[in-house]
């Protein structure tokens, strides 16, 4: 599983468990429901922004995956609730995750 | 089950001053004996220690410093509610036997490791609290329709209840006006609205009902415990203007006690930021959701420490591995009616909640004289 190779690269795709297909999150080599291998479904998700706020002039968003995966994703431009957005820059700074959506 | 209760306990300021895990440990635990030179520190069976510091043997080092051989010796580190977590591991040792005293010694110093959690990565760059507090309190305003103005009232309360209070690391009394004054962190959080890292310590002391005997004649013994983990991650929160964790902490402790939350005559809760406050209070059920902002104000205007009588987090500091013993210890003494001008109106039964990362873990307990 080689969900943070993919990430450095700027490639946000989720975890599938092999066998009973649920998207695994937080990403892990193995799900959580059935305990069997996961894969990158390598897809563009669509997300949905859930909750929102601003520090200075850079709004950080709570964005939604698929129903239950949800990640904290930065945002240019000002968000509105239910917005569908997608990531446009992600990646690995320092050993932090950084998301950004449109 | 056998009951437990608590013989003695040891408390010292929280500061922000730059001193040893070790030394900082020490103090608390030191008081503890100093105040109760009857304890015989032979009968101490295990000695737990609970800290988000990286130091190493924490339990055998308190324990040569103290002069106590303990059985047991380890340390307990669950972020924000390791106080209250060691408290129950005790209260399982003393209940299933295997021992019959506990000390149990919280310490942490301002800059704790404990106050970002570097494993959540889906908080993104987000890690630091502020952001989950900041989501929580757009959330909850939104919802309830609760303004900043009214939110501030929590600061403003626990900053008055905390200049009561002589170990507090806040000494000084603010206005609604200066809370929205206050530096503005996010567009939903003000400085004033956060509790703030420091440096302290807190020790208590379980015993089993034989032992108590021998040292109290007041004792007050813990009969509700609840604990909920429902996650590790910020995000994965169900709902973002309420605790699930807490409500089903506290509907476990309130069970185990057999009381209702109506009888429950003060609590300490865990007020990390202003909104966490109505919400615990919600979660807990000492009001229908969307009601807590109602019963703080009116907490506030008639003077009334019910809730959060040693000021809470926000004016007493969060030395993380501290708190939920230094909460625990408030609840003590106003049971034995000895807290001084933060005293409330004869407590019978009190009430410890104290969690952990946005409230991915709850732990709930009931004290009773």
């Amino acid at each position: 599983m080689s969900f943070e190779k993919e990430l450095e690269q700027g490639r946000f795709y989720i975890p599938e468990c092999l066998a009973c297909k649920k998207l695994v999150w937080p990403p892990s080599e193995f799900c959580d429901g059935c305990n069997e291998e996961t894969s990158l479904r390598k897809e563009v998700f669509e997300g949905k922004i859930i909750e929102f706020s601003r520090q200075n002039e850079e709004y950080f968003c709570m964005v939604e995956f698929g129903d239950s995966i949800r990640i904290m994703a930065k945002m240019i431009a000002l968000p509105k609730k239910d917005q569908i957005v997608k990531i446009s820059k992600c990646g690995i700074s320092e050993g932090n995750y950084f998301f950004q959506v449109i | 089950m056998s009951k437990v209760g608590i013989a003695a306990y040891g408390k010292i300021p929280f500061t922000k001053d730059d001193h040893k895990i070790e030394s900082t440990l020490h103090k608390s635990a030191n008081d503890l004996f100093q105040k109760n030179p009857e304890i015989d520190k032979k009968e101490i069976d295990a000695v737990l220690i609970s800290t988000n510091n990286n130091s190493k043997y924490l339990s055998p080092i308190l324990s040569e410093m103290s002069g106590i051989q303990p059985k047991i010796a380890h340390s307990i580190e669950s972020l924000c509610n390791s106080g209250t977590n060691s408290i129950v591991s005790a209260f399982s040792y003393i209940s299933s036997g295997l021992a019959d005293m506990v000390l149990v010694s919280g310490a942490e110093r301002y800059d704790s490791p404990g106050q970002i959690l570097e494993w959540d990565n889906s908080r993104g760059e987000f890690k630091h609290p502020i952001f989950w507090a900041s989501i929580f309190s757009k959330s909850y305003k939104e919802k309830y329709n609760i303004s900043d103005e009214e939110l501030a009232i929590v600061s403003v309360k626990n900053h008055k209840q905390a200049s009561k209070n002589p170990n507090a690391l806040s000494k000084k009394t603010y206005t609604v006006e200066d809370v929205m004054n206050s530096k503005k962190l996010t567009d939903d959080l003000k400085l004033l609205d956060c509790s703030r890292p420091c440096t302290g310590s807190a020790s208590i002391l379980l015993a089993s009902e034989e032992i108590m005997k021998k040292y109290t004649d007041s004792p007050i013994w813990i009969t509700g415990i609840g604990q909920k983990t429902t996650s590790a991650g910020f995000t994965k929160n169900t709902s973002l203007s309420s605790m699930e964790s807490t409500k089903i902490a506290g509907q476990s402790a309130l069970n185990m006690s057999n009381h209702n939350i109506s009888e429950i005559d003060v609590a300490e809760v865990h007020d990390a930021f202003s909104v966490c406050e109505p919400m615990i209070l919600e979660s807990l059920g000492f009001t229908d959701p969307g009601n807590g902002m109602d019963m703080i104000k009116n907490l506030h205007q008639t003077n009334n420490f019910k809730i959060n009588p040693r000021g809470g987090l926000i004016g007493c500091g969060h030395p993380l591995g501290a708190t939920g013993i230094s909460q625990t210890i408030e609840i003590i003494e106003q049971l034995q009616n000895n807290a001084e001008s933060r005293q409330t109106d004869n407590p019978k039964t009190g009430l410890i909640h104290n969690m952990s990362a946005a409230a991915t873990s709850s732990t709930v307990l009931v004290l009773e004289k």
